[in-house]
């Protein structure tokens, strides 16, 4: 229990403040750096809750294609990073504020908040025993059935994003040579080879 | 001392807010914007995950999955978006990014 607790203390630390580095960063780089920081730590946080499938989601997910492509993006666009640094202190004070109440307010949700015995009775799908069934087991035995329209819809949210990040991204250069399969197959003698009856002595 | 569903709710509560508080004050730089925009997602995916572990019921992590999959889609595109714009204009600065107002 006491090891828990220590790890829950650790994870939940150092989550907040590489979340707190990645806003505060003057680098983006090391924006994106702290940003997988955070996500391996709340990785370690969803295990200590029991949801082993989930947490290394997070960590393929996050830190093995999001945080990459947001490493990918920093890098390799040309940005005056320092220009737009300008202002930063000019907007910490209305920042400062609207966070502090919201965190304030939240704070005081969590204070009072007490879950009715009845909710857990009422549960959709109660966790099964863990010594039975396994994390990634029940969530794919509910995700599988369920869920199975949802599931679909989230697998044709991700290639809509992808067909929409192709078609923006993708850029038709002018100008470019490129090999033309279906020009080169249909090609006939005809109009590949040309006979040209030279003269003896004259040349063409 | 045992750790409870609200110590799990004020990380994810501080977490809500350093993204907000990101927001406000890269307010110049796209890129930030949509960092902190991920620390929230993630704020909501600990505050599922924690409900569901500690009420039994697995329908929180299913949510927490298909909250990572829009988190996931909304970074490509944003990103690609980004990518675009930048080889358009050349800048990513929030205030220029006016020109649909006319």
């Amino acid at each position: 229990m006491i090891i828990q607790t220590i790890a829950f203390y650790v994870f939940a630390a150092f989550v907040v403040g590489s979340a707190f580095m990645v806003i505060s960063a003057r680098n983006p780089v090391h924006s994106v750096l702290f940003l997988i920081l955070a996500f391996f730590n709340s990785a370690g946080l969803f295990v200590l809750l029991g949801a082993e499938f989930l947490a290394m989601i997070l960590v393929i997910v996050y830190v093995g294609a999001v945080a990459v492509l947001f490493l990918f993006v920093v890098m390799m666009l040309d940005i005056n990073f320092v220009r737009l640094r300008e202002g930063f202190l000019q907007y910490l004070p209305i920042g400062a504020s609207v966070g502090l109440l919201l965190l304030v307010e939240m704070i005081l949700v969590v204070g009072v908040l007490a879950t009715s015995p009845d909710t857990v009775a009422v549960a959709a799908a109660p966790t099964p025993d863990i010594t039975v069934v396994s994390n990634t087991e029940a969530l794919g035995a509910l995700l599988y059935t369920k869920y199975v329209y949802l599931f679909q819809s989230a697998g044709l949210i991700l290639l809509v994003a992808m067909i929409g990040a192709i078609v923006l991204a993708h850029r038709v250069r002018p100008g470019v040579r490129k090999q033309s399969i279906s020009a080169q197959v249909s090609r006939t003698r005809a109009e590949g080879v040309e006979l040209k009856k030279v003269k003896t002595g004259d040349g063409i | 001392m045992e750790i409870a569903l609200g110590h799990y709710l004020t990380v994810a509560a501080i977490l809500f807010t350093l993204g907000i508080f990101g927001i406000f004050l890269n307010r110049k730089n796209v890129i930030i914007i949509l960092m902190s925009v991920e620390l929230m997602l993630l704020a909501v995916n600990i505050n599922l995950v924690a409900f569901s572990a500690y009420l039994g019921d697995l329908v929180g992590q299913v949510f927490a999955m298909f909250v990572l999959t829009v988190a996931a889609a909304e970074a490509a595109i944003g990103l690609a978006i980004l990518v675009t714009y930048f080889r358009n204009r050349g800048t990513v600065a929030v205030e220029e990014i006016n020109r649909m107002k006319g």
